[in-house]
Formats: structure tokens, sequence, C-alpha cells
């Protein structure tokens, strides 16, 4: 089935190639694991060290100008394949081809609690990669857009956790990315800000070309995205069509209630 | 065009030509050792004002803040001279204030990349698995950072020299390669424990045991030539001593006491080759650090 997919559609320009990706972690488990998970006498057989395989060879072609949204349950592993597509975590075997490096929206790890929201400013779009005079031109227009201009020279572990999401997403836009992913990003902030930054996520898909979105809120899957893949325990399920992706998923998750 | 190539797609050979046909390049593939550097020098702003950041914050909400830089070298210099002092009795060498301060404030700098390079990467595995960027950028930081903070320091060895009886003199200059050679070799050093640690993360505790035990051995308290007396062997060995020639050339700067000339010449050896392995050998796990 994978097989198939990876032909490439004549007359589009492919952005992202992703071939047979597997990713395992293997990660220390203290405790007992319950009897009777099949595979786990496998598993079990290095003491203490558990295996989990959470893609199981996915395969697919993204286009210039589109833009798909990700679904799936919770651990199914869409977080997974989009590190793995920015090349954050290295695949076990396969690999993703990309015109340039897909980026993740969210910068918040590269800031610093006890620094003003000017200064976090700063590091975060020096943290991008952006150099300190691109920072400078574009620094206004964020604190504009965040809507904090009372409070940006306050440390930022003194906002409440909607400001610090409003900071972190202005920060997070100010590159411009021509591959953009965003996992559950869109949901900060109060009803003025989401709304702001939903046409902001718009706005980049539009200049940029390729976004991939992740998210539970079929609504914004809906309404952002032309293409939906459809997650399961490592594999894909489904991808194509928006509206055929959406009520495929939504049927199933009736049936698991 | 693509036809060729999609025949066979379950082959990685042909899916890799397919890419390649359309100018796709293998996200996450480590650069090439030349190109990595470049990236990095266009990242000197982050560099560095991560590093100036860092400090800033950690003394903002004390009241003495900055001052802290000063307090906490001079106060170790203090305890330990006096320690040290009193339990090595007639074996004091000659200047010993003198020399423990000045041994204290380049050891101290030595220990702080050491052990704070370690964590670079474990502390920051957010960081790391959310943005892409050369991750030498994070120990390089680090060892930025510990500049910034041993540098008051560095700069009162200026105002305590001339008070212990030693006046500024043209030998002083020669204190600027200490210093220039001590930030290559400790960051060196910072970069091979910021990789060390990531394949085994236990010795994220051995390390500090490591530095302490180097803090008692290289001779930043003592004299190695009057506590060694008896094991000549033992002095030999100190000759090759990397820590302990950054320690006796600052001295030598500062205070005059004789060093072999050759120590020079060993000690810039060390410092270059360090900082070469160091960057070589942090830039061949750079895939590895995500995980």
């Amino acid at each position: 089935m994978a097989a198939d997919k990876l032909a490439v559609e004549p007359d589009r320009h492919p952005v992202v190639i992703v071939d047979q990706l597997h990713v395992k972690y293997h990660a220390y488990s203290s405790g007992k694991a319950v009897r009777g998970i099949p595979g786990r006498s496998i598993l079990s057989r290095k003491r203490g060290i558990r295996t989990v395989h959470a893609l199981r060879g996915v395969s697919l072609v993204a286009y210039q100008n589109e833009s798909i949204g990700i679904i799936g349950r919770n651990g199914s592993g869409k977080s997974t394949l989009m590190r793995a597509i920015t090349g954050l975590l290295t695949p076990s075997s396969g690999a993703v081809f990309a015109q340039s490096r897909p980026n993740l929206l969210g910068v918040g790890a590269a800031l610093i609690p006890g620094l003003s929201g000017d200064n976090n400013i700063v590091l975060g779009g020096l943290a991008l990669g952006l150099s300190q005079r691109e920072v400078m031109e574009v620094h206004k227009e964020i604190v504009d857009f965040t809507g904090l201009e009372e409070f940006i020279d306050l440390p930022m572990n003194t906002y409440s956790s909607g400001m610090q999401a409003r900071l972190k997403f202005a920060v997070a836009t100010i590159k411009q990315h021509e591959i953009l992913i965003v996992d559950e990003a869109l949901a900060v902030g109060d009803a003025v800000f989401r709304a702001r930054s939903e046409a902001r996520i718009r706005e980049i898909r539009d200049n940029a070309g390729t976004i991939f979105l992740v998210s539970h809120q079929m609504k914004s899957i809906r309404e952002t995205c032309s293409r939906t893949i459809w997650i399961n325990q490592g594999q894909i399920l489904m991808d194509g069509e928006t509206e055929e992706v959406v009520a495929a998923y939504l049927d199933w998750r009736d049936t698991q209630k | 065009m693509s036809d060729a190539a999609a025949e066979k797609p379950g082959e990685n050979l042909s899916i890799a030509h397919l890419a390649a046909e359309f100018g796709l390049y293998r996200v996450g593939a480590r650069p090439a050792f030349f190109s990595y550097i470049a990236t990095t020098w266009h990242r000197r702003d982050f560099i560095w004002h991560m590093a100036k950041f860092r400090v800033m914050n950690k003394f903002s909400t004390n009241r003495l803040g900055l001052v802290w830089l000063l307090v906490n070298p001079v106060f170790n210099a203090l305890i330990y001279g006096a320690i040290f002092g009193i339990l090595q009795g007639e074996n004091i060498p000659p200047d010993y204030p003198a020399r423990v301060v000045i041994g204290v404030f380049i050891f101290t700098f030595f220990r702080t990349c050491f052990t704070h390079g370690a964590k670079s990467i474990t502390s920051n595995q957010n960081l790391v698995q959310s943005l892409s960027f050369p991750r030498i950028t994070l120990p390089l930081s680090v060892a930025m950072e510990e500049l910034l903070s041993i540098a008051p320091a560095w700069a009162l060895l200026f105002i305590i020299m001339p008070i212990m009886g030693h006046p500024p003199s043209v030998q002083w200059l020669l204190i600027l390669p200490v210093f220039l050679l001590s930030i290559l070799f400790n960051t060196g050093i910072a970069l091979i424990s910021a990789r060390i640690t990531v394949h085994l993360r236990d010795l994220t505790e051995v390390i500090p045991l490591l530095s302490r035990i180097l803090f008692y051995t290289s001779g930043v308290l003592f004299d190695v030539g009057k506590i060694f007396a008896k094991w000549p062997m033992a002095i030999a060995v100190y000759d090759f001593h990397p820590i302990y020639q950054m320690v006796q050339l600052g001295r030598h700067a500062l205070i005059g006491i004789a060093v072999d000339p050759l120590y020079w010449v060993y000690f810039s050896a060390f410092s270059v080759v360090v900082f070469g392995i160091g960057l070589v050998f942090f830039w061949s796990a750079e895939e590895r650090y995500g995980r």
C-alpha cells in the first residue's frame, strides 16, 4: 500500500517525501508491565528497557501549497512523525527528504522565564535563526501582535499562562517558513487572540507553501486543510480529501466510545 | 520524468534519486564539518545573547546581583587557602595567598566549563527537540556564559595583586595569552563533556567528583616541588599536566614565579589540540543529540 503512495503525481512539485519511516523509542521502564500484553516477553529481554515502535513504515508525499491535516488519537504517532519530518528525531530506518528544512512552530523551549518579554523576543528570534538586526526590525511588530505593550518589560514568569502563550506564538511566527509544522498551537489565548493567530497561520500558508497541522479540533482541520492524513498505531490508515477522512475518523471514533 | 524512478518505489535508492530529481535533500543528515562551523558562526549572536541573558537571569532576583560573581570566587579562595595553609604547615610555598587566589580564579573557569558544559545538551532536551540549529551552539554558549561569570573575578586580580605586594609590571601582559589559551582549552573541555554525558547520563554525577579531584591534585593549593620532593616521578608527570601548567603560567605572569619556558609550548599545544578535538568530537555525534 505504501509503495503506490510514493509515486509522485505528474505536474505537481513535491516538497517533502517520507519514505518507509520507522521510529523506535527506547525507554527505561519501571515497575511491572501488565501480564498478557502481546510482545512483552520479547521486549523485556533487555531488563528495564522497553522499545516502543512509534512509527511503523510511514510513507507520504507532500506538495507545494498544500496544507495537510494530521489526525489520530493520542499516542498514535502524530507528533513523532512531525518531529521526524523536521529532522529533530533520528528515524530507526527510512528517510525524510525535503526541499528546505521543515520547522516546527514553537519556540517556548528557547525562552528564559525570568527574562523580560522584550529580551525573550530577541532570544527567541535568534534561536529561530534570525540575525540580531532582523530581530530588531520585526521587534515592534511582534509586540503589537501580542497586545502586551504595557507588560513587555516585565519578566515572562509574571505573565498569565495565556499571555505567555501569546508571546510564544508571536515569536514563533516571526520567521517566514517554507514548510511549517503546527502541532496543537492554535488553541492558545482568548477568543480574540485565537482568531488573530488562525489568521496568521492562514497568512503563512498563503505565503509559504506547505503546512502540516496536527490537531484534535476537526473544525480547524476542516477550515485550514485540503488534505488530511489519519494515523493510527504508527501507520497511515487513510490519506485523502479532508471531508472524507474526517468523516471516516469521526465514525470510527464513535464506535470506540 | 519521474516514471522511471517510480517503477520501483520499494527501493530506497530509487526514492533518493526521485527526491534528488526534485531538489530535495535528506533531512537531519549531519552537515560536513566546515559548513557546520560556518552555520555556527552565523549563529554567533544567538550564542552571545543566550550566554548574556543566562548570566543576567541567574542573579536578577538577588539583591546583590552581579556582586555574587565576585563574592563566590573570593570566598572560595579564602576558605581553601586558609584550610590548606594550616594543613600544610611548613610546606607552605612563598607568596602563598597570591598563589592561591590566582590558582583558584583560574581553576574555577575550568571547573565551571567542565561541569556545566556536561549538562549543556542533557538539560536542554526540550530545546533540542523543538528547534533546529547546530547543537554546538549550546556548549559554546555555556563556555561563553562561564567566561562572562569569571571575567569580573579575573579583573579583580589586577586589584588584589598590588594589595598583596605585587605592583603592576610589564610582565602582567603575559596574563592575556594565559587567559586566551585557557578559554580555548576550557571550551574544548566543555564540548567533550557535553557529548559524553549524552552517551552515558551517569557521567553527569561523576564529572563534579572528577573536577573536585582535579582541584585538589592540580597544584592549585600547594607547591608540587615541595609536596612531591621525595617522588621525582610525580613531579615529572606535572610537567605534562595542562591544568597545572595553566595555573603556573598565570602565576608566572602576575607574581613572577619561575616556570619552564617549555610550559608555554606544551600548554599552547594542549589548548589547540583539546579545542580541535572538542569541535570534531562534538560535531561527529550531531545526529544523536535529538534522541
